[in-house]
Formats: C-alpha cells, structure tokens, sequence
C-alpha cells in the first residue's frame, strides 16, 4: 500500500492488488460515518481509493499507515446488499463474445449470470459502476472502435470488467445484452443504483 | 434572459460529495468572483448566479431588483446608461440590463438579489456540462426564476478585484503520477512556458508547449481525480481539469493546481502563458 499526494487536500491510497480496493473504501466510508475521517470525497478506482477535501490531511496521512483492512477478500456480503439484474441476452456483441469464450449465445448467458460481480467503482458516467469480479478467462478486448450510440441500459464487457450504461452515450464495451432497470433517477437517494461496494447479479430473462 | 451570450449556465457552489457513483462536482469555475457578485447584492455567498464566458448578455428583470456584475471585466448599461462593474446595480421593472463582451478575464459573473431559484439537483442549481446534470445551458429568451431578496445589500462602495493577468505563475503540487515521467518531464513542465489553447470549456483546458515524455507507457487502471488535476493523455500535452471534469481517469497525473490559484485560472483566457510553480 502507498498513500501518494494529490494536490493540497488529496490523498490518493493505492493498493497491491485490486481486490483490496473494496474493503478500503467501505474502512473509509466506516471511518467517516463514525466521526473519525473528515473529507468531502471517497472516491474508489481500479487500484487506488481518493480522500479528497480532507481537513487535516497530515494526521489522515498517519492515520491510514496504522489501519489495518481485511486484504484480498470480496466486500462483505452481510453488510451489502445484492442487486439483481434481469437481463435480455440479445446484445450487438453476444455471438463475437460467444466464440470468444468457446461456448454458444446461451453459455454466455448461462456463465454471466453465474458470476457474482460486485461494484469496484464508478466514473465515465453518473451511476455507471465498473464491475468487478469477472474471472481472468472471461475477459475480452473493447471494440477497435467505439460505437456513437449504445442505448441505456445496455449490459456489457470489457477489459475485466462488467458495466452497464446507465444511459445512451457512446462507448466502446462488448455488448451482451439488456436490462430494464433504472440505473441513475435524480429522485431517488442515492440517485445511482449500483454504489461502490454493492454486489451484482445478472438474472437471464431471455436468451435470443 | 433576452441574449444568452455565447455560453452562459446556471451556477452555485455545486455538488459535493458524489464523486464515487461518478457525478462530477460542477459549480462556478471562478468562485470567488459568484460570492462576490453574491455579498454585492445581498444573497449568501453559496447562492445560483449566471456565469457567462465572454459575457455579451441581455436581461430585462420582471420585477425591480438588484444585480451585480463579477469576475471578466465588461461593459455594462441599464437602458442604455452606462452602470459600475463589480458594484450592485438597482433595475426597474422591464429595464434593459446589457452585459458587454469581457474587455478582460473570462467568466463573468452575474448575481441577482434572491438568487436565481430553479429546482436545486442533486443538492445543487449548477449545470454540469459533462454528464448533463442540473439545468440546460442558458438559451435566448429563457425565462428565469429569481428568489425573494435575502435582505438589502451591503452597501458597498467598492468591491476589490484584481483583474485576470496576461501572464500567470500558477502554483502546483507535483503528483501523485510524477513516477509515471521521465525526471525531465517534472523539470519541463516547472521550467517552461505553456500556452491556454483554445480548446477549452468547463471541462478541462488543454496546454500547448513541450511535451511531458513518459518513463513508460502501460495504461493507468482508472483513479479518482481531484479539482485542478494536470492530466498527460498519450500525445505528452498535458490538460488542466475545471469543475466539470470526469470523476475519474485512466492518464497520469503529473501535478495538481494549489485551490488557491483555481480562481485566477479560470478566468486566464486562451492565449495566455502560464509558468507552473511546485509548492
């Protein structure tokens, strides 16, 4: 673990190995909810957690070097709830994953929704979560090229993540499929449905 | 809002605290000059006032009320007389405010006693120009809803204001990414002069001078980022991150603006030569 500078008021964890990423951030989230961590962001990423606007950043600093967070474990799944996710297999993508993973449109289907993924972190867009736990011969390349319009709601893969768009925009993931759940409502507290730490489940509804 | 100008949205002290489901944090990029323009006319310092780049807007108030005028510096006329920039202002009913393009500076600032009301979002009136969140740019003849008046302003006789130089030494912290760099890189981008180029909005402001050259070129696992970030995409110029920028990122950051000097440089126009000095 390194805690590296970033600006006046940030400071910028990185951990060793990705999965570490999680119990980090909810210590964090913990540490804040209990009156002992002033900041005004926490902010997950691929390998790193983001204190930023922390009010007394010297003594964060020491603060974290004798914190002592349950390593390379998933986020605990009494504390966090699951979301689950009904999902049309029918994606632009399906066949070209398919042969990828050595299998048909329904082994897909059938190995996706058999995965428990959990949110690593957020970004590109409000409410979108990267989602991690993906095992390692899953993974696939994005697209060459990205496409100008892939539609909300959109389940898809890429790199070792798994995402879905929480609304129209372009993007460049493997598209497997589709969910009708609502992902970002500015009415709804938190407004994002998957938040960092969250665990994720893709349930098939159809497989076309 | 009879003229928009060339670009002009709704801004407060925007959302903090949402970061981590990728809300970036919007609000006046300037935003020392919305509180001033906000004590002048009497609303606290964290109210919704318009910022319009380059100025160059019409309003005509439905009702007297009390404006003021911040940040880039404009000509400005109630009915055609000519009024004081940086001074509260008292209108008439249907009297003609006009903003005049920025003589200096960037963004200017436009309070309105009572503020400007349109439903807060997420905590907050501003727009966010990146993912779309809160109100839509300002357009010709939007009509914009204004709050009662908090009390009578101040009374001041003058606001104190430095105007937006030509040629700025912006303070930087150095990281968290510099390891990412060749030790050049570091030394260049503390030693030389960068230009603001025109591509710049309320995202980011891209730099034109020497390239940052990276010590290797493996791809950065996505990371928070903070306000004011210096972030070297794979073509070595380097990009200055404003309010409306991503929550997070996959290039390197080789160094951070101090909050001190966010202000300033938000109001540097392009063109100017920025010098980056390590805290």
């Amino acid at each position: 673990m390194r805690v590296l500078r970033a600006g006046r008021r940030g400071l910028l964890i990185e951990v060793e190995d990705p999965a570490e990423v999680s119990p980090w951030y909810l210590a964090f989230v913990d540490r804040r909810a209990a009156g002992l961590l002033d900041v005004d962001e926490i902010v997950p990423g691929a390998q790193t957690v983001l204190l930023d606007g922390v009010a007394d950043l010297p003594r964060v600093a020491a603060d974290i070097r004798t914190m002592r967070v349950a390593s390379g474990t998933d986020p605990d799944a009494s504390n966090h709830k699951t979301i689950e996710v009904p999902t049309s297999y029918d994606g632009l993508d399906l066949d070209h994953v398919a042969r990828l993973w050595n299998t048909d449109r329904a082994g897909v289907a059938a190995a996706h929704s058999s995965i428990e993924f959990y949110v690593a972190f957020c970004g590109f867009a409000p409410g979108f979560a990267y989602l991690g736990g993906l095992p390692e011969r899953y993974h696939v390349q994005r697209q060459s090229a990205p496409r100008q319009r892939v539609p909300a709601g959109t389940v898809a893969l890429a790199g070792g993540f798994g995402g879905i768009y929480p609304r129209e925009s372009p993007g460049g993931w493997q598209c497997i499929g589709r969910t009708e759940l609502r992902l970002f409502d500015l009415r709804a507290n938190p407004p994002a449905l998957l938040t960092p730490g969250t665990r994720v489940r893709f349930i098939p509804v159809a497989v076309r | 809002m009879v003229r928009a100008g060339l670009r002009t949205t709704i801004q407060d002290l925007g959302r903090v605290g949402l970061a981590h489901i990728g809300v970036p944090r919007a609000g006046a990029l300037d935003a020392a000059s919305l509180r001033l323009a906000n004590r002048l006319v009497g609303n606290p310092e964290d109210a919704a006032g318009l910022e319009a780049t380059l100025g160059g807007c019409v309003l005509q108030p439905s009702h007297a009320m009390t404006f003021a005028v911040t940040g880039a510096r404009c000509a400005l006329s109630v009915d055609g007389r000519p009024r004081e920039w940086g001074l509260p202002v008292d209108v008439p009913a249907a009297a003609t405010i006009t903003i005049g393009s920025a003589s200096a500076g960037l963004r200017a600032y436009i309070a309105v006693g009572g503020g400007v009301v349109v439903p807060p979002v997420l905590g907050s009136r501003s727009t966010d120009t990146l993912s779309g969140i809160g109100p839509a740019p300002i357009r010709d003849g939007d009509v914009l809803p204004v709050g009662p008046p908090a009390g009578p302003p101040p009374g001041v006789d003058v606001a104190p204001y430095a105007l937006p130089p030509t040629e700025m030494t912006v303070r930087v912290w150095v990281g968290p990414r510099d390891d990412w760099f060749t030790p050049e890189a570091v030394h260049t981008l503390c030693t030389s002069t960068y230009a603001i180029s025109t591509m710049t909005d309320r995202v980011a402001a891209r730099l034109v001078g020497p390239p940052l050259t990276r010590a290797f070129t493996d791809e950065l696992p996505s990371e928070g980022l903070v306000l004011g970030a210096v972030q070297v995409p794979t073509d070595g110029q380097p990009l200055r991150f404003l309010a409306d920028h991503p929550t997070t990122g996959g290039y390197p950051v080789i160094a951070v603006v101090d909050p001190d000097d966010l202000d300033s440089i938000a109001q540097a126009r392009p063109g100017t030569s920025l010098r980056f000095r390590p805290m």
